[in-house]
């Protein structure tokens, strides 16, 4: 591994104090954004479409109202990248599909809209594994994204694209999308900070869904107040989606220095058999640091968190599989003519989606289909169930729980993508969160023996979020800070 | 008693009279568009005719990205007609109803399965007899497809073409239970649905313009039997008398059947109007497996005080209640039997309650108007311009009525005040003498008698023997002597004056 | 290094790929799903699908007495919005990215079978 540290652009809350005092403009920060995405973008391939001409005159237009006296935002002149499944009006909007390739939504993602009034300077869309369907960004239809700390190696997915392109210093903040561990795997494997919100805290308004029950938008960052920084400005009440919670965004920055004494942290044993030794010792000395800074840690067995797997690859699929319904070729994206409409259906959705969206839309029908539902689809709604109870009952004795992230570290391009079993056991650590509905973050903590990067993972009930980010940013302290980007491959 | 159906031992009586030996067993989904100013799950407005796909937006197109929000009123408007169902609310979900066809914008339909908001109910027809509802829940209507070639019909059309405008607009599907013994019957449940439902204000009723939708599910089985035959069934009816025709036709089909040893297959017919017959749809590939799952993007709904209360709020009296009440006006302290269907005075109520005129008879009576000639001038007359007559002056409307009634004026001049009154509204008595309708002097008018009976001796003479024919004759002469202006009660009373002197 | 699943208790699952799903089931889903698949791709799926199936048996088996289904996260009813219009889009904008058009409408070739 030959990746080298990099300082980037300077953090979030740096870029955007000094671009609000029109020290800087917004303009000469977006000129270094892109000259390092003209750098490294070839090797990268972070994005499908970097939008050279909008990110200008977004810069221009935080520029202008700096000049004026007004208030740009709090993320004024922070250049952004953002997956390739939020919509961004006018746009390209793709999901890595051939299906909804040049696709242009006519709206804007309330988190987008959001980040745009916040003086957020859009670079691009980043890749993503197809329809957010992977753990490596392998699955795109446009080529894979490299990891900027080994470019044999996946970035994870399926935020891929938006992980690397922090983790290689393009931008300070980008945002994906988590339904069973999109944002945290790949933060992982590129070692930077990655957030999933409690469900409901950001709106899905305008996030293509993949798993309507389990999607949810969330940041990356190099650092953790970063991160929240990035997550304060999206969340709150949407009254364009109904599952959105009704309560504003969580207060998150305030707190996040309070440190962890008298906090009760729990180690998910569970996991730690199934994990390779670096991610299980880089656990068991979180834990460790976090004792050092006055928290009361011990060991407790969550068993219900192994039903995880298996429950997520029933709900998942099955809801996306009636997601994905849409893409039929009549009103937009890729048509594939035929003789009948019926024909035109099936050809287009061939033709269109890739080999594992289409194992997941299969899986998803016959675990809805007449006869299977309950033991399938009716199972897993209770095994999600037993989870959650799971998690209500350790949440009595424990503030917050650490687990590894992932199973391993970043691997080897083509080592995992021909056997889709192999690939969803990257999901093991992360999948309960998002069943349950809880918060996650992951944090870079540790390097492997051959450098690559090791996150751990801090969970916390419902709407725990300035909990988890608080012990996040105690573990930030503690970890070597050659465990995280930016890196230059 | 409902007509065309009277389950006995062994033969039932179909609507024609003939002897059978199948009871017909009929269950309907009438579909209802609600009657909000936004569709079901976007801010879309709800209207019918604009010009395609200039109604649509994220939400109701299905775009990547789109969420459903559910309109408040429209569960207002599914508990109100619940309510008027007499069904049950209870707390309920949204389910995904999956399925490909291109005026689905999602490719699957947001409707509600087997936990829907009202269950149990019933309705009443106007002949007294009930018919149960199973269901009545909510769901979004699709986009429209328009064929091309072939004759715009759908098996030999070229290609077709989608209109959005509609798709996410409000419906609540009523399901009946299959408790309708004859098409007779069916007609009269869907006469009485839809003046239920226009009566809460959740629907317009328009069939012709698609706001209501009829599908009937058509069976037969040995009378007496217990068990269900198999159904069909039978959709496009545009009409309810497309309903009757189409279930008469097809009791008749499927009668011929099992009569000839054949047995019935289950499937869905199409009905063609102007052959008047059902024919069976392509069949499909297989059936459709909707592959049912609660809507992940929508939460419970549950029938709260606040929502309740707006519900209630609408509903009002119904048909069936505001009938009773009418009658018994009517009626009066006479402990005469209700009328049996067919006698005009019971058409008269059915009539009056169902264009919402029965508070103009209702406040007629209560300023002192003799209660059946109110109900009559309403019925026959009034009837003409319903919505003008809704708004027309109840104490001048008494005043008419009575002055009818005292035999001021005849029952012609009435009925021309009467729509002068409707037409531009004003005093009885000045429009009476405006149009000279005055009371005749009645020296004069019993000169005229005088001179008939002179001009007319052998009339005169078989009157005086007791022939009532030539009463009318001769009752003739005066009004065409007055020009119409005599009142037929007096005149009738002066020639009896004069017989019997 | 690979991870198995494994279920409550420490017992390993089963890896055997069996044929839980057959090539005919397959090209049923695929039906059902609007997918065109060709042969090679029916069998490699089944194997694949089987394979999966059999990875998720353990909640299949999972003894559920008395547990509700939790459709969702959220312990939330009643989001009503209320009735008033808001701006739809342009027709303009709704056709512009259409893959075919006549008249004001999506144009799609001759439909086979009638609405449900």
């Amino acid at each position: 591994m030959t990746a080298k540290q990099s300082r980037g652009l300077g953090s979030v809350s740096e870029i955007a104090a000094s671009v609000r005092s029109g020290e800087v403009s917004a303009r000469s920060v977006l000129d270094k954004a892109l000259q390092r995405v003209g750098e490294l973008e070839g090797d990268l391939h972070c994005f499908n479409e970097v939008t050279t001409e909008k990110a200008t005159a977004d810069a221009d237009a935080v520029d202008r109202m700096v000049a004026s006296g007004a208030d740009p935002g709090p993320l004024a002149g922070v250049p952004i990248a953002l997956k390739d499944n939020l919509c961004t009006e006018g746009i390209p909007t793709t999901c890595s599909s051939r299906i909804l390739a040049g696709w242009r939504p006519p709206y804007d993602a309330t988190a987008v809209a959001r980040l745009r009034i916040a003086g957020a300077v859009l670079v691009g869309k980043t890749n993503l594994d197809e329809f957010a369907m992977g753990s490596s960004t392998e699955n795109s239809a446009f080529g894979p994204t490299r990891n900027p700390w080994d470019p044999t190696c996946v970035p994870g997915g399926s935020s891929g694209g938006s992980a690397a392109a922090v983790a290689s210093g393009m931008v300070p903040l980008a945002f994906g999308t988590d339904t069973g561990g999109s944002i945290r795997q790949p933060a992982s494997l590129c070692g930077v900070v990655g957030v999933k919100p409690t469900y409901g805290v950001v709106s899905r308004y305008g996030l293509i869904a993949f798993a309507s029950s389990l999607d949810q938008i969330g940041p990356f960052a190099a650092t953790v107040a970063d991160a929240a920084l990035g997550l304060e400005v999206v969340a709150g009440h949407d009254p364009m989606d109904s599952t959105s919670l009704d309560r504003p965004a969580p207060s998150i920055l305030a707190s996040l220095g309070d440190g962890v004494s008298g906090l009760r942290v729990g180690i998910v044993e569970d996991f730690l058999s199934d994990v390779s030794p670096e991610c299980s010792a880089a656990v068991a000395a979180a834990g460790e640091a976090l004792a050092a800074g006055g928290a009361k840690v011990e060991h407790v067995a969550i068993p219900e968190v192994l039903l995880g797997l298996p429950a997520y690859y029933v709900i998942a699929p099955a809801e996306a599989s009636s997601n994905l319904s849409r893409y039929d070729g009549v009103r937009y994206g890729l048509r594939v003519d035929g003789p009948d409409v019926e024909t035109m259906n099936a050809r287009t959705r061939g033709e269109g989606f890739g080999a594992e969206v289409k194992r997941r839309i299969m899986i998803g029908t016959y675990a809805l289909s007449a006869g299977y539902y309950d033991a399938y689809y009716g199972q897993a709604q209770k095994a999600r169930t037993l989870l959650i109870r799971a998690f209500e009952t350790a949440y009595r004795t424990f503030d917050v729980l650490l687990t590894p992230t992932t199973p391993s570290v970043a691997f080897p391009f083509g080592s995992k993508v021909d056997d889709p079993i192999e690939m969803y056991l990257c999901d093991l650590c992360s999948i309960p969160s998002n069943l349950a509905g809880h918060p996650a973050v992951t944090v870079p903590f540790a390097l492997s023996p051959e450098g690559l990067p090791v996150g751990v993972q801090v969970l916390a009930p419902a709407l725990g979020e300035a909990l988890m980010m608080r012990v996040a940013a105690s573990l930030e302290q503690a970890a070597p800070p050659g465990a995280r980007g930016p890196v230059t491959p | 008693m409902s007509a065309g159906g009277t389950p006995g031992a062994g033969g039932t009586l179909s609507d024609e009279g003939t002897v059978t030996a199948y009871e017909t067993v009929v269950g309907l989904e009438v579909h209802c568009e609600l009657a909000t100013t936004t569709k079901l799950f976007c801010g879309c407005r709800n209207a019918f005719g604009q010009e395609p796909n200039t109604n649509v937006c994220p939400v109701c197109l299905g775009l990547p990205g789109s969420l459903p929000v559910v309109n408040r009123r429209a569960v207002e408007l599914a508990l109100r007609i619940g309510t008027a169902l007499n069904c049950r609310a209870q707390r309920s979900i949204f389910h995904r109803k999956n399925y490909f066809y291109p005026d689905m914008p999602k490719d699957y339909q947001i409707s509600q399965y087997d936990e829907p908001i009202n269950i149990d109910g019933w309705l009443e027809l106007p002949d007294g007899s009930r018919v149960g509802i199973e269901r009545a829940h909510m769901e979004e209507d699709t986009g429209k497809t328009t064929h091309v070639g072939g004759g715009g019909r759908i098996h030999e059309a070229g290609h077709s073409l989608v209109d959005y405008n509609r798709a996410g607009v409000p419906l609540v599907e009523i399901v009946s239970r299959p408790d309708i013994r004859s098409a007779s019957q069916a007609r009269a449940y869907v006469t009485e649905l839809r003046s239920i439902l226009v009566a809460t204000g959740a629907s317009d009723g328009r069939m012709e313009e698609g706001s209501l939708r009829v599908d009937a599910n058509v069976s037969i089985r040995p009378a007496g039997s217990l068990e269900y035959g198999t159904r069909c069934e039978v959709k496009n009816l545009n009409s309810l008398r497309s309903l009757q025709r189409a279930i008469d036709y097809e009791v008749a089909r499927q009668t011929a059947l099992l009569e000839t040893g054949e047995r019935v297959a289950q499937e869905t017919r199409h009905w063609n109007e102007a052959g008047g017959t059902t024919h069976a749809l392509r069949s499909k590939e297989e059936a459709n497996d909707y592959r049912y799952f609660p809507e992940p993007d929508l939460v419970p709904l549950v029938p709260d005080a606040e929502l309740l209360a707006a519900a209630a709020a609408g509903v009002g009296s119904m048909p069936a209640e505001r009938r009773r009440l009418l009658e018994q006006l009517v009626s009066g302290d006479s402990k005469a039997p209700i009328p049996a269907r067919g006698d005009s005075s019971t058409d008269q109520v059915v009539t009056v309650v169902d264009l919402g005129l029965d508070e103009l008879v209702a406040g007629a009576v209560a300023a002192g108007a003799d209660p059946r000639l109110a109900l009559a001038r309403t019925a026959n007359e009034a009837a003409a311009s319903p919505e003008a007559a809704r708004s027309l002056d109840r104490l001048a409307f008494a005043a008419l009525l009575k002055m009818e009634s005292s035999g001021q004026l005849s029952a012609t001049q009435s009925k021309e005040v009467l729509a002068e009154l409707i037409a531009r509204g004003g005093d009885p008595a000045q429009i009476a003498a405006r149009l000279g309708y005055e009371q005749m002097d009645a020296v004069a008018l019993e000169a005229i008698v005088d001179d008939v009976i002179a001009a007319n001796p052998e009339e005169w003479e078989r009157f005086r023997d007791g022939d009532e024919k030539v009463a009318q004759f001769l009752l003739g002469q005066v009004m065409r002597a007055t020009k119409g202006k005599a009142n037929g009660k007096t005149v009738a009373a002066l020639f009896a004056a004069r017989r019997d002197a | 290094m690979c991870p198995r699943i494994r279920e409550p208790g420490g017992r390993a699952a089963v890896s055997e790929p069996e044929r839980l799903i057959s090539p005919d089931e397959v090209r049923h889903v695929a039906r059902l799903a609007r997918l065109a698949l060709d042969d090679d791709e029916v069998d490699r799926y089944a194997v694949q699908l089987s394979a999966i199936l059999e990875h998720v048996d353990a909640v299949r088996r999972l003894d559920t007495a008395g547990v509700p289904p939790t459709a969702h996260p959220l312990p939330v009813d009643n989001v009503l919005r209320p009735d008033t219009e808001a701006p739809s889009l342009h027709r303009a904008t709704v056709l512009a990215q259409a893959p075919a058009v006549e008249d004001d409408r999506f144009r799609v070739p001759r439909i086979m079978g009638e609405a449900p």
